[in-house]
């Protein structure tokens, strides 16, 4: 296994608060089950047989560690710095989620929940735990949006072969937002046998934190495999966010790196100005949505709008209160991508490097454009390949 | 003194206080004032005025629906104000706003107390701020002698009731099942509902208790309040309304249902 960075930014607080951001804004019905769930983790992230039964399992089942690819032609492509691909993509199930439902399965064994539910936007966290779920003969629920249904039909049909419900949500945009409202109101019923598994560093405390815990893997790999493979540290890390996990686990290990630095892709949708975006951090303000305060794109009611992106992954008008933190501290800089930009990336990526990305992850590689130009080519660029496309061939068959 | 508070004091020992929810702004923006006034004619003794939220993470289909069509509508928390304005002129009725923090966040927490108090609102009930997280609004709240009204569920410890007392004033909502807010079979809600508030009733002493949640009929209510200070009732409202509106009659439905609600058919 990859030994963890010891790293002194601690975050979050006791209370489950980054900076201002996080928290525990839930019912009260459900404070006795993220007291529970806050419990049995600390005790299992200290526990080695825990740790041992994870680290085994993230080996042999999902397929970890996942190579650092050079990315040879992109580089040529570009002819600045040199571009490496961190290949989450070769996880199994096709991308990061995978980490971290392995991780809440195990943990809500530990808790003997035999019930688990989930929220899913393209599908892929979804397609996660229904695997996990399969693997530990447990019951699954997967809420997923009703437009979202139809743009990820490829994931709707892996998840039914796993043996997953998929409940379709019919309810406000009929994405992961009002996925996730139906998660949690599931969850307030069935508080008592059921574990829900939130899909990415969102949520009350301490889903944030945990989130983030089980995919710095990513992070912790990079950093060994690039010491390895350059000698040094990378000059630039960049992923996409939505909810913001995968880019959570990959830059947590390097926050306290000041020589790297990280950002972050919003989805920018139509543009940030257009009306039609996902661009929290970019067009957002504080607010307060599914059990945290973070960044949320909402009117001047404070009622929630509707986001767009090509993305089904990225189409959510939040953001993990980390990031929230992170983009207030400048410590990570954000910016957003469009929906061309994304698909130009999915294009150029599939044809110098035999990648077909995801199309969340095909906002991470749309930054080069903007990157590269300002770079020296004895840099070194890694960029989080979250997840591949082969969900999205509908989608980006309509596109091209 | 809080209407609220006066309210309890005026009550008979035998009597149970019915609080009546409705969603601001539903079925139309023009209709909040005028029912709010003939449902506390029918029997209503406080009245819980919904600030609708794109998100009610809390409630069921039935006050989602209501709140979405309340928002089509252009329900806004100023909008909101201004009828408590209105019914202050005829009534003096204790109201008291409920709803999701973030539009009260996007307000301005302070100003929204200010003109909450200065409107003539008589208390808060925010289902996603437990007692944790109450700093958000507490100093605000009490510099404008708002009440904070905390919820209680089954699943709460004897801790967390006590905690829920020493923090809400006015009195402490008791919700009466594990799940979303929504009318239910009286049987669900009445088998595991004793214990619960016999609970309550042991940790929760600085208080009046209202017990809500499932209530759709006065057998109901006679049931699951009889060891508490009152009942409330919200969804079995909406839903008439919505099988009624806009028929000529719905508002006597209305009034037939709060009134049997309180008084038996």
């Amino acid at each position: 296994m990859t030994e963890e960075t010891k790293i002194k930014y601690q975050q979050p607080n006791a209370r489950g608060y980054f900076g201002q951001y996080g928290g525990k804004f839930v019912p009260e019905i459900l404070i006795p089950a993220v007291r529970a769930l806050e419990e049995e983790y600390e005790l299992a992230s200290k526990d080695p047989s825990f740790n041992s039964q994870l680290n085994e399992l993230l080996d042999e089942y999902v397929g970890r560690p996942t190579k650092l690819t050079f990315a040879n032609r992109l580089t040529e492509h570009y002819g600045k710095a040199r571009i490496y691909m961190k290949r989450e993509d070769l996880c199994h199930t096709g991308a990061h989620k995978i980490n971290n439902a392995i991780g809440q399965v195990l943990l809500a064994q530990r808790m003997g929940k035999k019930r688990i539910i989930a929220e899913t936007g393209a599908g892929q966290h979804g397609v996660a735990t229904a695997t996990a779920c399969a693997k530990f003969g447990l019951e699954c629920v997967v809420y997923m949006g009703a437009e979202d249904m139809v743009r990820q039909k490829l994931n709707v049909d892996r998840m039914h072969l796993l043996g997953a419900e998929v409940r379709s949500v019919e309810s406000g945009s009929k994405t992961l937002k009002d996925a996730t409202n139906e998660a949690i109101r599931d969850w307030v019923t069935n508080v008592e046998d059921t574990f829900y598994i939130i899909g990415s560093v969102v949520g009350p405390h301490p889903y944030p934190m945990m989130v983030r815990n089980f995919h710095r893997v990513i992070g912790d790999e990079t950093k060994r495999q690039i010491m390895k493979a350059e000698g040094k540290l990378p000059d630039y890390l960049i992923a996409c966010v939505g909810g913001g996990s995968n880019a959570m686990g990959f830059f947590y290990p390097f926050i306290e790196e000041e020589s790297v630095n990280i950002i972050g892709i919003e989805a920018a949708g139509f543009g940030v100005d257009s009306g039609k975006t996902a661009a929290t951090l970019t067009k957002g303000t504080p607010g307060i949505l599914h059990g945290s305060m973070s960044y949320l794109l909402h009117d001047k009611n404070g009622q929630i709008e509707l986001a767009h992106s090509i993305s089904a992954g990225l189409d959510y008008p939040g953001i993990g209160p980390e990031h929230s933190h992170l983009h207030d501290t400048k410590r990570v800089s954000y910016h957003a991508v469009t929906d061309d930009e994304a698909m130009e990336a999915v294009k150029l990526l599939s044809k110098k490097e035999g990648i077909i990305p995801a199309l969340e992850t095909a906002h991470a590689f749309a930054w080069l454009e903007n990157l590269i130009p300002t770079t020296t080519e004895d840099q070194v660029v890694i960029v989080n390949c979250s997840g591949r496309g082969d969900k999205d061939m509908g989608t980006i068959s309509e596109n091209l | 003194m809080n209407r609220i508070t006066q309210k309890f004091k005026e009550k008979a020992a035998d009597e149970k206080l019915m609080s009546l929810f409705i969603t601001a702004g539903y079925p139309d923006l023009e209709s909040t004032v005028e029912i709010v006034l003939g449902m506390e004619e029918k029997g209503a003794d406080m009245i819980e005025l919904g600030m609708p939220f794109s998100d009610p993470l809390a409630d069921g289909p039935t006050i989602q629906y209501s709140s979405d069509i309340a928002i089509k509508n252009g329900i806004t928390i100023d909008k909101i104000f201004e009828m408590v304005v209105e019914i202050r002129k005829r009534s003096e009725i204790p109201i008291i706003l409920m709803g999701y923090m973030n539009p009260v966040l996007r307000y301005g927490v302070q100003e929204f107390c200010e003109k909450a108090s200065r409107s003539g609102v008589d208390g808060l009930i925010l289902p996603d701020i437990p007692v944790d997280e109450d700093e958000i609004i507490r100093e605000h709240a009490e510099a404008n002698n708002l009440p904070l009204i905390h919820l209680v569920a089954p699943n709460s410890s004897d801790i967390r009731m006590k905690l829920a007392d020493s923090k809400s004033s006015g009195f402490v909502y008791c919700v009466s099942v594990t799940g979303v807010t929504g009318a239910r079979d009286g049987k669900e809600v009445s088998d595991s509902v004793d214990r619960f508030i016999e609970r309550v009733r042991e940790n929760i002493i600085g208080n009046p208790v209202m017990v809500g949640f499932g209530i759709k009929s006065h057998e109901d209510a006679k049931r699951i309040a009889s060891n508490a200070d009152g009942f409330i009732v919200g969804s079995a409202l909406i839903n008439t309304i919505k099988n009624s509106y806009p028929k000529p009659e719905w508002k006597q439905d209305l009034y037939s249902l709060v009134y049997s609600l309180k008084f038996g058919n």
